[in-house]
């Protein structure tokens, strides 16, 4: 089935987020697009799914133009979609996953499970899957659960298949097999479009490329163009941060970890065997893909986690054990990888974020009361010397943007003594210049002597921003390595490879 | 140290996840305090006599006779039973295996014989009307219960089981008496309940409002609403508008004549029967038909139900008014039944009761329905107890649902999911 | 029910995210912001809305509009009529007892509904105080009933057994009774943070437990009995501990008005300009926020509930101590631990709003049992209109459909 989209726009309120974007796919191809988080890629397909309706523009399979009102119209119509957050009901089964809202019955509206089971084994055998129907999908790996999700695109027929950042929760090896699977969806005949911000996977199965920033298509590309020539199409800008940083000026050993061990709640372990050194005046950035044990470590350090073993030794003086305020106030900084989450509380005014983890003393707190117009002459200043864009200190932090959210955070954290500056994800959604702006900070901090951990799924962050290189891979450290190693290796790092020579 | 070529060291290949199997202590620690309960009742407050359970009714195919026990020595033999029972949970729990579900009952059952004969000491238990008048009771708990569950399930929070209870109580008697047929009141007891679920729609699922306030205040309105109408127009016109019919008694052939079985289960009016048609037919329909698994799969995940084409909201409208028609049916029972006539405020907060049966019973019909059951037999165990004089308070068996649920929800026993989304309004985009 | 899974309801408001991220923020983040946000406007739409509900029942109840309905097309004047006098009836009855009295000989009698309308707003303040204070942490207080009953129990008990002097046999009684209040909350609190029980259920059930607990206590000649009597009741208090009259002895009004008052003055600095207070606003929004900056949550919950349970407690031993102080009974509650939710919803959870809707329903209450006396009207109309006001509000978008408001700006 050929899918054409024509002049797609959609908006949120002001926001423009589709902005006249065409699109054309044929059967048998896979159409690769291809843009940074947020530039539009979701918004699109979730329109084409029926999830939202555009504003402008049409949809038009084989030639006859469409009008979805509801996934269910997408569904009948022959479109199928792997969402990056899968739309699976956990408890459920794999074939009642796969049978929902296109249920095969028999008397009385009852369900035919059968059915749904032997139509899971059909696909399944169809394209080598190992499913079982009967699992419960919530016990299911990450990787098979999106063979799932396929599955039931699949068992509805399917003819246009949109997989949404399919790769983001997958190891390189379950990459691998997916990249397969795609191969062998192409070649039956399905068209496919394939949403990702990765250029290795791009350049690995695409046959058209579309690239999208700020929501409109601001090229096309053939597989065989250059990285670099994707990667400035997609973010237009060099790809290249810089940093300009001096040579660090290493002092003693400040934070110690040795042999650290993160468990979940289920038992499951995130972190394991993690052991490494940072000198005071020193950056270690982590590299590592998502999901590789980076967030436990941060939250570990942060007395976040309940069930961590091992040692964490800050100036000496052990970490584990102590709650989150103790760490705090023992000189930590943090700043968290989701602000959204746990850096700032939305309904609060910039002056009450910037006292939100010294709610317990001095100097904004005083017999507990609070000392606002101490408050108040530390917010002005604050706002003042970190640019936070704002009408005034009481606007509240949900009301702005990405960039000068995370500006508050920065200023927060980095306006008290510190002993270790935690950093995850520093820059994620934030604009360009409030990037040169964070990075410059943290490089600050560093240069005043604070032993710094930088957390980034962003190899070119890492790299910007890092004296050392330490790379996470299944929650085990792959290697420490100097902040000059080629990107390739540490690539071949990041899927868990350790370079000859090298002991962990 | 860093070569481009590189040697696979490859790490460890099993995944992250190396989940520990959590046998759960809960059972062998709840055998043995609910014990050593009974061992200090019988050592502390044991008095010496006969107790006399009465199993039969005049009608059986065969009676069968009274049996009269020595309290001390039975309740002795039952402590013993009892902590055999825990012994072997705590070996299974050693052994990192589960208590299994028949020694759960076999310990409640012993437990519970053993702490009747205690109670009882000197007098006669009615086994029978203990039991056949804790089913009386636990009807429009069940009711309320099949009700909550089924909007639970879809995802919408009912705290205003107890308003539907109420409100279909006031239906039944007031149409009731207008119309003088016992199955009109069952109709418009339907009708209100499915009034209430109405409003309970148009605020929790059409404006967001949050369930549990729209759920507490229309519990409110409905006590507001009934008691004004029952003072102003039920009360000054009683003989016209408050003396609904009653339902008769119809005993079922053969099974009614079953000992134990018969007069408890089989000798009861017809909107008893119509419960036990509900209990299955909900049960079946949750589980087994394609509407069943669309409303939890609404009260699970409603994006990715909707993903699928099913329509979320139109889902959870059809199944909370579907509730509130059953949760009203209970309110019948009151005005139809046991009292036949309205009162203000008579459920009593009956509605909360099964909202704790709705939690205790993990949000299944089956086991909701037993935990009203169980809820039903502590009211009535307490009422035959200050009848025949017993030492035990009557204030702690009536507390004994909520205590319960607190424990419940505290994870003390059994695990409580609920549905994931329940709570939550669903808005697109 | 415990789940914190948020609603995806935002637009996207970072301008280089194009697309509206899922976020899950705490499931009471929408919760409290409509509480807290809806204007004014709507509270006022909402109350005139729910007095017409009123007024239609009110008519279509009484007998004269009923028989008049009969032959409207014959006489319509007599119908209109009808319906006049019982609406306006009612509502100037409401107004004489809770406002002024218009057709009292003397002004100490025709004030005297005022001070009947502080009287029956005192706990519904200060029980008002303790939903609302729990709602700012972000949980919901379903419990004032049983933390009422506990404090007036306790209360009680203390103003009963002990032979103290005045001033001090007062503070102590009442002290006693908000720490009574105060612990039962806190199981609520305790379990929510140590096991993660949800708070409504736990509440809602507290409520039943508290009820035959007391009920026990007031059966037993060895606990609260009154001795030599058959009925659940206490001894009354005594007159050391019973709150003195405000404005003498002809009027009703004690000193459990003030003590509300200085209850609302404590919360609004305790919310807004102290650390604890800053504490429980950053966990009420957002938890995970607050417990990555070194607030301990689970202690925030049980402290909020404790404070919490003290407010509903004063409530309580108001009761006992000032408006009715003959004794503790089970029903020493008199709904005002529902009522306070109500309360607490249309006060918007902040400490002024409460004052000024425990003072709207005291008027409610009190005109209501005017209401009831002098026109014959079930004084169960004033929970309809109440819990009428409460449901409209929390749904502005309903009043804004209703009345052909304009949407409210996005901010």
């Amino acid at each position: 089935m050929k899918l054409v989209l024509r002049d797609i726009t959609k908006r949120f309120g002001t926001l423009v987020a589709n902005d006249r974007i065409s699109l054309t796919v044929e059967p048998g191809e896979i159409h690769c697009l291809l843009g940074e988080n947020g530039a539009g890629k979701s918004t699109l397909m979730n329109v084409l799914y029926g999830l939202y309706q555009a504003d402008e523009g049409e949809i038009e399979l084989d030639g006859t133009v469409r009008n979805f009102s509801g996934p269910g119209d997408a569904i009948a119509a022959g479109i199928g979609m792997v969402h990056q957050h899968f739309m699976l009901i956990p408890v459920f089964t794999v074939a009642e996953n796969v049978m929902l809202g296109n249920e095969a019955t028999g008397f009385a509206g009852s369900l035919d499970l059968d059915a749904a089971r032997e139509r899971v084994r059909e696909i399944s055998a169809r394209f080598g899957f190992d499913v079982n129907p009967d699992a419960v999908v919530e016990d299911l790996p990450v990787g098979v659960q999106q063979r799932v999700e396929i599955i039931k695109a699949l068992s509805r027929d399917a003819q246009v298949l949109v997989l949404d950042e399919p790769t983001a929760v997958l190891t390189p090896q379950e990459t691998d097999e997916l990249m397969q699977i795609m191969r062998q969806l192409k070649e039956s005949g399905k068209a496919i479009v394939f949403i990702t911000h990765k250029l290795r996977e791009v350049r690995e199965v695409a046959d058209k490329i579309t690239v999208i920033r700020l929501g409109k298509v601001v090229g096309e590309a053939s597989p065989t163009a250059s990285n670099a020539d994707l990667a400035a199409l997609m973010v237009g800008r060099p790809v290249e941060l810089t940093v300009h940083k001096n040579p660090p000026k290493l002092g003693s050993d400040s934070l110690v970890v040795d042999n650290l061990r993160v468990v979940d709640d289920l038992g499951r372990v995130h972190v394991d065997q993690v052991s490494f050194t940072i000198k005071a005046g020193e950056i270690l950035a982590v590299a590592g893909v998502q999901g590789n044990g980076q967030t436990e470590l941060t939250e570990a350090l942060l007395g976040l986690e309940d069930h961590v073993t091992g040692s964490i030794k800050l100036n000496g003086q052990e970490l584990i054990g102590r709650s989150v305020r103790n760490i705090l106030e023992s000189g930590v900084g943090f700043i968290p990888e989701d602000r959204q989450i746990e850096g700032l509380v939305g309904d609060f005014t910039i002056a009450e974020n910037l006292m939100l983890n010294r709610s317990h003393g001095e100097p904004f707190v005083k017999r507990g009361s609070l000392q606002l117009d101490k408050l108040h002459a530390f917010a002005h200043e604050k706002v003042k010397e970190y640019d936070v864009r704002a009408p005034g200190i009481t606007t509240l932090a949900g009301q702005l943007s990405g960039g000068n959210q995370q500006k508050v955070v920065v200023a927060r954290e980095l306006s008290r003594d510190l002993e270790l500056l935690v950093a995850a994800q520093p820059t994620r959604g934030v604009d360009v210049g409030s990037i040169e702006f964070i990075h410059k900070q943290i490089v600050a901090g560093r240069d005043a002597g604070v032993p710094v951990l930088v957390v980034s799924t962003e190899l070119d962050e890492v790299v910007a921003l890092a004296d050392r290189i330490m790379v996470l891979y299944r929650g085990q450290v792959v290697g420490i390595v100097p902040s000059d190693t080629p990107r390739e290796v540490l690539g071949l790092m990041m899927t868990g490879e350790r370079p000859e020579g090298m002991t962990a | 140290m860093s070569t481009t070529t590189a040697a696979s060291v490859p790490l460890d290949e099993t995944p992250l996840a190396g989940v520990t199997t959590v046998i759960d202590k809960k059972a062998p620690v709840l055998f043995g305090a609910l014990t050593i309960g009974l061992l200090l009742l019988v050592l502390l407050a044991g008095e010496s006599g006969d107790t006399t359970f009465r199993l039969a009714t005049g009608t059986d195919f065969f009676e069968i006779p009274e049996i009269t026990v020595p309290s001390i020595a039975t309740t002795w033999l039952m402590v013993a039973i009892c902590a055999l029972c825990t012994a072997w949970s705590v070996r299974l729990y050693l052994a990192r295996r589960r208590t299994p579900m028949w020694l759960v009952v076999v310990f409640a059952l012993m437990w519970m014989i053993g702490f009747l004969t205690w109670a009882a000491t000197g007098a006669t238990i009615p086994v029978v009307g203990l039991l056949a008048g804790s089913l009386a009771l636990a009807v429009p708990l069940v009711f309320g219960a099949l009700g909550g569950v089924l909007g639970e399930r879809a995802g919408v929070v009912n705290i205003a089981i107890d308003g539907q209870l109420l409100a279909g109580a006031f239906a039944a008697a007031l149409v009731g008496s207008i119309v003088g047929s016992t199955w009109a009141g069952v109709g418009a007891s339907m009708v209100a309940g499915m009034l209430v679920a109405l409003l309970l729609g148009l605020f929790a699922i059409n404006y967001f409002v949050d369930q549990v306030i729209v759920g507490v205040v229309l519990n409110v309105l409905v006590i507001g609403l009934t008691s004004f109408m029952f003072t102003q127009v039920l009360a000054p016109n009683a003989a016209d508008l408050n003396h609904p019919p009653r339902f008769e008694k119809i005993p079922i052939p053969v099974l009614g004549d079953i000992p134990l079985i018969g007069p408890i289960f089989f000798r009861q009016t017809a909107i008893v029967y119509v419960l036990y048609i509900t209990v299955a037919l909900v049960t079946w329909a949750l589980y087994r038909t394609k509407w069943g698994l669309r409303v939890r799969s609404v009260g699970e995940h409603p994006k990715a139900a909707d993903t699928v084409g099913i329509k979320v909201n139109a889902t959870r409208w059809r199944t909370i008014l579907l509730a509130g028609a059953i949760a009203g049916m209970g309110g019948a029972f009151y005005t139809l039944v046991s009292v036949p006539q309205f009162n203000r405020e008579m459920t009593g907060g009956a509605g909360y009761i099964a909202l704790a049966a709705v939690i205790f019973g993990q949000w299944d019909p089956i086991r909701a329905t037993l935990a009203a059951l169980l809820f039903g037999f502590a009211s009535n165990l307490q009422g035959v107890l200050s009848v025949i004089g017993s030492p035990v308070p009557s204030q702690f068996m009536l507390m004994l649902p909520y205590v319960v649920t607190i424990f419940a929800v505290a994870g003390l026993v059994g695990k409580s999911r609920a549905p994931a989304s329940v709570g939550i309004p669903y808005r697109k985009g | 029910m415990s789940n914190p899974a948020g609603t995806d309801e935002r637009p996207p408001s970072e301008p280089e995210g194009a697309e509206p991220e899922e976020q899950q923020p705490s499931r009471w983040h929408g919760v409290l912001r409509e509480i807290t946000s809806s204007s004014a406007m709507v509270a006022v739409l909402s109350v005139l809305l729910a007095i017409a509900f009123g007024s239609i029942l009110i008519a279509v109840t009484d007998e004269e509009v009923r028989s008049t309905a009969g032959y409207i097309f014959a006489a319509p004047g007599d119908f209109f009529n009808a319906l006049w006098d019982a609406i306006w009836g009612a509502y100037t009855a409401l107004f004489r007892g809770s406002i002024y009295n218009t057709r009292a000989e003397t002004f100490e009698q025709a004030i005297r509904p005022l001070t009947e309308t502080a009287k029956f707003a005192a706990p519904l303040i200060a029980a008002g105080l303790g939903v609302g204070l729990a709602f700012r942490a972000g949980m919901f207080n379903i419990g004032g009933r049983g933390q009422m009953l506990m404090a007036g129990a306790a209360s009680g008990w203390v103003a009963y057994q002990f032979d103290l002097p005045g001033f001090v046999h007062l503070t102590f009684a009442i002290a006693v009774g908000m720490a009574a209040g105060a612990l039962w909350a806190g199981i609520a609190g305790l379990l929510k943070a140590r096991t993660g029980a949800h708070e409504v259920i736990v509440t809602i059930m507290l409520n039943y437990v508290a009820y035959y607990l007391v009920f026990f206590a007031l059966s037993k000649q060895s606990l609260l009995q009154a001795p030599g009597s058959f009925n659940p009741k206490s001894l009354p208090a005594k007159d050391s501990a019973i709150m003195p009259k405000l404005l003498g002895d002809q009027f009703n009004l004690h000193l459990g008005f003030l003590l509300a008052l200085v209850a609302v003055a404590f919360t609004w600095w305790l919310l807004e300009r102290s650390s604890l207070g800053f504490r429980i606003r950053a966990v009420g929004i957002n938890p995970p926020a607050a417990k990555a900056s070194g607030i301990n949550v689970g202690r925030t919950y049980t402290v909020v509930m404790l404070i919490a349970g003290a407010l509903v407690g004063l409530a309580g031993a108001n009761q006992v101590l000032g408006t009715v102080t003959s004794g503790v009974t089970v029903d020493l509650d008199a709904g005002i631990g529902f009522d306070a939710i109500t309360v607490a919803l249309l006060g918007r959870s902040r400490p002024l709003g409460i004052l000024a809707a425990g003072l709207l329903f005291g008027a409610f209450k009190a005109g209501g049992f005017a209401m009831q006396a002098s026109e014959n009207i079930p004084v169960d109309i004033v929970l309809v209109v109440q819990s009428l006001i409460v449901l409209f509000i929390a749904a502005p978008p309903l009043i804004r459909a209703i009345f052909r408001l304009p949407a409210q700006e996005a901010k």
